[in-house]
This record gives structure tokens, C-alpha cells and sequence, in this order.
């Protein structure tokens, strides 16, 4: 920031108490409530009433149009825990987190790091590389299912070629999770590319400089400038992928339809289907409570431990 | 030079193999059944045969159309929301307003789908089933849309400000013809993030959507799909190059765009 004063900061220092009537005392109060109605409105109706009548909703059994019958408690979670079908759910959840994170932020690292190079034409790859952002979930895995598609598909056509049997992508358990995982990676690398190259060109080219006069090395460099100095973007983004890891839906949807025999039942899938295909919006709620419950927790250990090891400019 | 050229190979394999799903997808669009069934990756001869049969066997058409009005309207609804919000918390003091703001930076915090049974029947109780409503008015209020905007909005130069009170602006006069115009850029880039965002959105619509009035292109493609699954992938390959074609470009256009802006948004 070059500019000493914004406006912001200005209107801070020269707020002094005054004599103005109650009328004029309170127009930034009106003038605030009405720029924020809308927002608070949007906020109250669609985000915290239903959070809290999910909460209420996870206590209840429910009839078939969703209104609450009886008070249960806790029933519907022990319920939930009591299910195998739930129980594989978190653990199919865990482990598509586990394929997903590490890979989509290393990938997506890698190719942040190659398009960060000045040279000719590196716009182009800039672009190419950002491409999956603009792919949305349905023709990704609209275009994936084709490609894994066992007598068509290319992939087993490409592994063919190279004299490796044909694998069952999507009808094996093991590899119909690993095939959504891939799926899932390459839809994710578009947003967390950009936002990594972006947090690569915020560093300071100084640093390089003196570094290279110094005569370190490219990997020297890597580890003692790059990493440290982008580390607040990249906590930025393995949170990112985490969340989004778990709020996966529409490639089990169209991949696999969380089979075969649930292996790829993960977690929004399955109050997707607890919800509306069984209508049961008791356990449904429940397990929409503790996926939130999840993602909180989550974001707060990231808080928490990340940002000991982060460092900020 | 050696290191030029070690970087030019990765770049352009990395190229490949991301860009191959989206070469593909096109590629095969334009195959005739037999190219497909050869597993071919370029067409012997391109056809257009896909991009006809695709118009007259679905409504694809009217679904892109449903897509435009959704994105169109979520966007500058976002807009217009987020930049009200974002001018109060850069220009207009009041004590609480650091309460109003961590309520916002709360809302970052629920995941969307642990709120959708409830959105559900909401939707179903205002009778907006079925209606462009349902799609767009959820999301109007973003609270990542408000702090990218006040970020920018913070930086207005005093001297603007002065000259608005010089002028004797309101402070909705100092709003729309101050900062709405100084903070273009950050506009286009919420824009931009906006459109692709709702153009993509899959679980929303095929939960408040039952027939085609109002279907948005996304669930077009899932429908698609599960119809001429295993009789006709260049059909549904051209559909799906019709769903990705606006994105892409928009995309294309706006990605350095894009990128400062987030960039900006998530890390200072």
C-alpha cells in the first residue's frame, strides 16, 4: 500500500463526538441497517433458520412430508452409528479425503510452480491449467464416465496398448472410489492452480535475486523461499479442498450412484439419499448436522495448527 | 537454456494430460458411432451429425436458456446484495457493526448442504418449486462476495471522498457514482466467479426442479447421460460441450481477472 490514508481510516480518526440530535445521531445506524437488510435477510432465511431447524429436525422422527411427529432426542443418531450403511458412509468419506486432499494441492502446487516461469507463451499454459475451473461437476463426470467406460472408454484402451489388463473403474469397490477421487482431483486443480499461482506472484522478486547472487539452487529456493513465503495460501487452499472434499456429490451421482455396494456412498450422497429418496429427514438431519459439525472442526484445527506454521508477509 | 527446455517439456506435458478430458470430450462430439467404437481420439471425418441429434432429441436449447437466466440473475443479485453489505462495512461505522461483521464471517462456516433439507421444504412452502426463485434468491446474500468487495471499496483514495462531500453527495450518491465505478474491477471479478459458480451448480436444481420449465442445462446433461448411456456417447458428448462451452470461454476471457481478484480476496 503506497497510499498513507483510506477512506476508511480517515472517517475512524475524524469521528468526534457532537451535539446532533438523536435523528442525526442514529443515520448511520439506518443508513447500515437498510444496506444490510438484504443480506441479513438472505442470511436469517436460508442459513441460520435452517441450520437451526436442521438441528431440531435431527431430534425428531418425521412423516413423509418432513414435519416433525415425535421427539426422539438423540435416537437418530445412535441410530445412524448403529447403521453399517452410516458407519462405511464416514469411512468411505475419510478415505476419498484422503485420496483427494494431498494429491489436488501437490498437482496443483506443481503446476503452479511450472506456470510461474517467465516465458513465451506461458499464458497460454496459464489458461490450459485453469481450464477445470470452468468445467462443472456434471460434464466432468459426464466426460470421465465415458473415459472409464469399460469396452469404450479410453482408458482401458490406453492401458491396453501398453499390455496391462482392463480395469473395472467403476463396478470394482476399490477403483470405483479411486476413479471419483480422480475425477474429483482433476475438477479441484483449476481453483486451487490459480490461487496458488497467485500467491507465487505476490512474492517478492528480491528475494529470488539475492538468493541467486548467494548461487543457491532451484530446490534451495524452493524450500527456503517458496514454500515459506506462499504457506498462507497454501493453508488457504488444503482448507479449501478439505471442505470441498467433503461436499462432493454430483460426480458419485452420475459416476456410480454411490455403489457398487456403497463404496462410494460418501457422506453428502448419503443424506442426499437418506432425504430425498427414503424420505427419512430425521437421520437425514442428523447426519447433516454432523457433517457440519465436521467441517467446523475442521476449519478450526486448520486455524488453530496451521497458522503456527504459517508464515505471513 | 537446458532449464528452458526441461521447463517447456513439463509444461506441455502437464498440458496434455489436463487438458485431455476437455480435448477429448470435443473430439468426440464430432466422431461418427463406428470412430467411437474404434476407441479413435480424432475423428476420420468430423460430423455434425451429434450437435443435430443432441438439438432434437432434448430440449438442450431451452435448458441453456434456463442456465442464462439463472446465472444472470444470481450474479447481479449477488452483486447488488454484496456490494449494499460491503459499503457499510468500508465507509459506514456503528458500533456493533465488528458483531454484524463476525456473524458474516460465520455463515463461511455451514456448509450448504447441512442447511438443504430445510432450504427444501422452504422452497416448497413459498411455492417456488419449479421457478427461477428457487435457483437464484438462496444465493444472493455471499459473505465471500462482501469481503472481496470491501477490500477493494477500502482502498478508495480520500481525495474522492472529499470531493463526494465537497459535492454534498448522500452517501447513496457517494455509493453509485464513487465507488460502484472505482471498484469496477472487483465487480467483474465477483462477476465473473459468480456466473461460473451458478452455471455449474448441480444438487440445488436437481432438488428443486421436477419437470424441464425451469432445468438448468447441468441436470439437461444428467438426464442426457442417463438416457443414451451405452447407445450414444457422441450425442452426450456434444452435450456436454455445449453445457462447458460458456464457462470456458467466460473463463478464457477472465481468467487474469480472476485470478488477481481472488487472489486479493483470499489472502490479504
Amino acid at each position: 500500500m503506497h497510499r498513507s490514508k483510506t477512506v476508511a481510516e480517515t472517517i475512524k480518526q475524524y469521528r468526534v463526538p457532537s451535539t446532533r440530535t438523536f435523528w442525526q445521531k442514529t443515520a448511520n445506524y439506518r443508513t447500515a441497517a437498510l444496506y444490510l437488510l438484504p443480506s441479513l435477510l438472505l442470511f436469517s432465511v436460508f442459513m441460520f433458520y435452517p441450520m437451526i431447524y436442521s438441528l431440531y429436525l435431527s431430534f425428531f422422527f418425521t412423516d413423509a412430508q418432513g414435519s416433525a411427529t415425535t421427539f426422539v432426542g438423540f435416537e437418530n443418531y445412535l441410530y445412524l452409528f448403529q447403521q453399517a450403511s452410516f458407519r462405511n458412509s464416514l469411512l468411505v468419506t475419510l478415505l476419498f479425503v484422503a485420496y483427494t486432499v494431498p494429491a489436488s494441492v501437490i498437482l496443483a502446487l506443481f503446476l503452479a510452480l511450472i506456470a510461474n516461469e517467465k516465458l513465451r507463451g506461458i499464458g497460454f499454459f496459464r489458461t490450459i491449467f485453469a481450464s477445470t475451473l470452468g468445467m462443472s461437476v456434471a460434464a466432468s463426470a459426464v466426460i470421465w464416465l465415458f473415459m472409464f467406460h469399460p469396452t469404450t472408454g479410453i482408458l482401458n484402451a490406453a492401458l491396453g496398448l501398453i499390455g496391462i489388463p482392463a480395469v473395472s473403474w467403476l463396478t470394482n469397490s476399490t477403483m470405483a472410489l479411486i476413479s471419483v477421487s480422480i475425477t474429483t482431483i482433476w475438477m479441484n486443480t483449476g481453483f486451487s492452480f490459480l490461487i496458488l499461482l497467485g500467491g507465487l506472484q505476490n512474492i517478492d522478486e528480491h528475494l529470488y535475486e539475492s538468493a541467486r547472487i548467494d548461487g543457491a539452487g532451484y530446490f534451495y529456493q524452493l524450500r527456503r523461499i517458496t514454500v515459506p513465503m506462499l504457506s498462507p495460501t497454501l493453508f488457504f487452499i488444503i482448507t479449501i479442498t478439505f471442505i470441498n472434499s467433503f461436499q462432493s456429490f454430483g460426480q458419485v451421482d452420475i459416476l456410480t450412484g454411490g455403489g457398487p455396494a456403497e463404496a462410494t456412498n460418501l457422506i453428502i450422497y448419503s443424506i442426499y439419499r437418506e432425504a430425498f429418496i427414503y424420505y427419512q429427514f430425521g437421520p437425514a438431519s442428523a447426519q447433516a448436522i454432523l457433517l457440519f459439525l465436521a467441517v467446523l472442526v475442521i476449519t478450526l484445527l486448520q486455524f488453530k495448527f496451521g497458522e503456527k506454521k504459517v508464515h505471513y508477509q | 537454456m537446458m532449464r528452458k527446455s526441461i521447463m517447456y517439456t513439463l509444461l506441455t506435458l502437464a498440458a496434455i494430460v489436463m487438458f485431455f478430458p476437455i480435448f477429448y470430450a470435443i473430439s468426440v462430439s464430432f466422431m461418427s458411432t463406428s470412430d467411437i467404437a474404434e476407441r479413435r481420439v480424432l475423428p476420420s471425418a468430423v460430423t455434425l451429425e451429434n450437435y443435430r441429434n443432441v438439438m432434437t432429441s432434448v430440449p438442450i436449447l431451452h435448458y441453456l436458456r434456463n442456465s442464462f437466466v439463472v446465472a444472470s440473475i444470481t450474479t447481479l443479485g449477488m452483486l447488488v446484495v454484496s456490494a449494499l453489505a460491503a459499503f457499510i462495512f468500508a465507509f459506514v461505522p456503528f458500533r456493533g457493526r465488528q458483531a454484524v461483521f463476525l456473524l458474516f464471517i460465520s455463515t463461511l462456516l455451514i456448509p450448504w448442504e447441512a442447511t438443504m433439507i430445510p432450504n427444501f421444504f422452504t422452497i416448497q412452502s413459498l411455492g417456488w418449486m419449479n421457478n427461477y426463485l428457487a435457483m437464484t434468491v438462496p444465493f444472493f446474500a455471499l459473505a465471500f462476495g462482501t469481503f472481496l468487495l470491501r477490500q477493494h471499496f477500502k482502498t478508495v483514495p480520500l481525495e474522492l471522498y472529499e470531493a463526494a462531500q465537497v459535492e454534498g453527495l448522500s452517501k447513496f450518491q457517494f455509493f453509485y457514482k464513487v465507488v460502484v465505478p472505482y471498484a469496477k474491477t472487483s465487480f467483474v471479478t465477483l462477476g465473473i466467479y459468480g456466473f461460473l459458480t451458478t452455471w455449474n451448480m448441480y444438487l440445488w436444481p436437481l432438488l428443486v426442479t421436477t419437470n424441464d420449465s425451469v432445468r438448468t442445462v447441468q441436470i439437461g446433461l444428467r438426464r442426457l447421460q442417463a438416457d443414451e448411456v451405452a447407445t450414444n456417447w457422441g450425442l452426450v458428448m456434444a452435450g456436454a460441450v455445449l453445457v462447458i462451452l460458456p464457462t470456458l470461454l467466460l473463463l478464457a476471457v477472465g481468467q487474469k481477472q480472476l485470478q488477481k481478484g481472488l487472489t486479493k480476496g483470499a489472502i490479504k
